[in-house]
């Protein structure tokens, strides 16, 4: 009883099957159902999730955020929802329609295509990929090319400029991103999410801390959200590649921008904190998915937080980070890990023996990346700007 | 007919079709974002083969890398973009006829030869063809060698063409 | 079931075309994207073969591989010698550029 989800599909397989429908007609309709089941709950968080970002926003900021529409303002959402479906969409003069037109579908297709692989618990999964983490990283090659076609077809230049940007900002964020991933693969030697999660008797989040960290940085990059916003950032290039969408061609690139963002909570709690594991959730399925989605909101927040205090950087600093801090320190943590990972595996080490080995193998990393960094970087002396003293009103000089 | 034929002959059409117009548009960037369809056309044919790894390799480096590079330069050389002029080779009437000859010759050949009618074997079950390919790809009795070649060939490529593309 | 002649004459069909676009396209980047057609082509027979042969022997897949890596690195360079000719001559079309023809 502890798999209602299990249950339901086979007892919608015996049902079709008993109207003595093919089987392999059956195995289509069946993941067909899925997929659009697994689409609308995705989008339906969604709904859920721009309350609770503009909430958490509010009270980050000392504001009650919305609180209008509803009890809590919950209602707002929908408020908002209403009105994105109400507006028009525009073409701009000279556009390439079809291009144009095609961009925000690509673009939330790209970011739907990763819940594909999650496993929302030991049993729910929709492809259970031998792949998926390399798939992860392809999906996200049609957001790019979305990016593009967006950014190329709008016929301006704000919206191109954006498009180079994001462009420049996902393709080099990529590099650190996968060589993070490794990291989880290496540890659980299999690709597919589900091992990697059954391999998490002690999460990985303490077992390779620094590629944790690395892939949150570098998917907050991927996902374009503040600090690594500087692909529609306001003040520069007005929103950068979706500057001319408007109504609900705008409104996919939002909801995918918010979905991405859950994703990359969901993909953090799968690789690294254990994903649907807890207390009971081996023979209790639906546990599992309790856990799973207190882990990803976990992800989630932890992404909202540092986009709600930090400030934007400058695409030299964007760039600069990426080639000469995030990729070489990746490098040398996945080498470190594999050399690691083999010597203990040949002297026998298991167990929270292996986790500690590794834990303090992170430190020392990590450890010797401050120290490198404080030699050549000295520690500045932030310079002082003084401004002559301004009283704001002045009494009149008496002659 | 069975789904698969169904499916093969759906995917094929839709990547010969949009190879065509890569070689035909007009506009760069169009022919670029077909070239996309195209790519992921022979992904899909991969996944079709049982090569799932190879599928996603596929998108990676073909869509995510080489194509958004292509429009990359596509868009750097920009007078170039807005070219409404023919863009064709004033001798494309005979490339077409190579590229019907050699097409004509190539069926010819395969539909003749002992192999063309062989069908696939199933695939063992618990050979899982990533662990089999991962291990070639390191084992020094298989592809370590080309492998590293490889490696030091892409190295090259990235070395050389920083350089060339470098303002001095 | 698909035989292999199937795959072979679709990766025959994408082959021609891809030499087409190499032949009668001016300009370069045009012609680049004949060759990756090309080369994806040659990607379908060499999977195609695998599938259909000894499973076992993972040279198809292996080779496919080392494919992906020579068409990354023949894009990366081949694009940085049209944008450092572009800036120098301002054109990427083929027959334009003749420097070495005297």
């Amino acid at each position: 009883m502890g798999d209602p989800i299990t249950l339901i599909s086979q007892w919608f397989t015996s049902l079709l099957l008993g109207w003595g429908l093919a089987e392999g007609l059956v195995t289509v309709i069946r993941l067909f159902l899925g997929a659009v089941i697994l689409a609308t709950i995705s989008m339906l968080t969604v709904v859920a999730l721009i309350w609770v970002e503009r909430k958490l926003a509010g009270r980050l900021q000392d504001r009650p955020g919305p609180n209008r529409a509803g009890p809590f303002g919950l209602l707002q959402p929908i408020a908002d929802m209403i009105k994105i479906f109400t507006k028009e969409v525009l073409t701009p003069a000279h556009a390439d329609k079809v291009t144009f037109h095609m961009a925000p579908v690509i673009f939330i297709a790209s970011v739907l295509l990763i819940w594909v692989v999650v496993p929302f618990t030991g049993t729910v999964v929709g492809a259970n990929l031998n792949v998926a983490v390399l798939y992860i990283v392809a999906v996200g090659a049609f957001g790019v090319v979305a990016v593009l076609m967006a950014g190329w077809s709008s016929n301006n230049k704000f919206a191109l400029l954006g498009a180079f940007r994001a462009v420049a900002q996902m393709v080099s964020y990529e590099v650190p991103m996968v060589l993070a991933l490794m990291v989880p693969v290496l540890l659980a030697s299999s690709m597919g999410l589900n091992d990697i999660v059954n391999a998490q008797s002690i999460w990985f989040v303490v077992v390779a801390p620094l590629a944790a960290l690395i892939f949150l940085i570098t998917s907050m990059a991927e996902v374009g959200r503040a600090p690594f916003d500087l692909l529609e950032a306001e003040s520069e290039i007005v929103a950068g590649y979706h500057t001319e969408y408007s109504g609900m061609a705008f409104g996919m690139f939002y909801v995918a921008e918010f979905l991405h963002h859950w994703a990359v909570g969901a993909l953090l709690a799968t690789l690294f904190l254990g994903g649907w594991r807890g207390p009971g959730a081996e023979t209790w399925p639906v546990l599992g998915i309790l856990y799973f989605y207190i882990k990803t909101f976990i992800g989630y927040f932890i992404i909202t937080w540092i986009r709600l205090t930090l400030p934007r950087i400058r695409i030299d600093q964007m760039l600069a980070f990426n080639w000469k801090f995030l990729t070489p320190l990746v490098l040398v943590v996945l080498i470190f890990t594999a050399i690691l990972d083999k010597v203990l595996e040949t002297n026998g080490v298991g167990g929270w023996g292996y986790a500690l080995a590794m834990l303090a193998l992170n430190a020392a990393i990590g450890w010797a990346t401050v120290l490198i960094l404080k030699k050549i970087e000295p520690s500045r002396q932030r310079q002082r700007v003084e401004f002559p003293p301004r009283p704001v009103a002045m009494a009149p000089k008496s002659e | 007919m069975t789904g698969l034929e169904i499916v093969f002959l759906v995917i094929a059409a839709l990547t010969i079709s949009a190879a065509l117009m890569v070689v035909t548009t007009r506009y760069l960037v169009h022919a670029a974002l077909w070239l996309i369809l195209a790519l992921f056309g022979v992904a899909a044919t991969f996944v079709l083969l049982n090569a799932t790894f190879l599928a996603v390799v596929q998108v990676v480096v073909y869509i995510g890398a080489i194509a958004v590079l292509m429009i990359f330069a596509i868009m750097l050389t920009r007078k170039v973009m807005r070219d409404s002029g023919p863009q064709m080779n004033p001798r494309w009437g005979w490339a077409a006829l190579v590229g019907v000859a050699l097409f004509a010759a190539l069926a010819f050949v395969f539909t003749r030869s002992p192999a063309a009618g062989m069908t696939a074997s199933d695939l063992v079950a618990g050979a899982d063809p990533v662990v089999e390919l991962g291990q070639a790809l390191v084992s020094p009795n298989a592809y370590v060698l080309p492998f590293e070649v490889a490696s030091v060939l892409l190295l090259a490529a990235m070395i050389g063409a920083i350089y060339v593309a470098w303002k001095k | 079931m698909l035989s292999l002649s199937w795959y072979l004459i679709f990766a025959a069909a994408l082959f021609s075309i891809g030499l087409y676009g190499v032949l009668a396209r001016k300009n370069a980047i045009a012609i680049l994207m004949g060759i990756e057609l090309m080369l994806n082509a040659v990607n379908i027979n060499l999977v195609a073969f695998w599938r259909y042969g000894d499973l076992g022997m993972i040279a198809g897949q292996a080779f496919a591989v080392i494919v992906f890596a020579v068409a990354a690195a023949e894009v990366a360079v081949g694009l940085a010698l049209v944008i450092a000719i572009y800036r120098r001559r301002e054109t990427v079309v083929a027959d334009e550029i003749d420097m070495l023809k005297w």
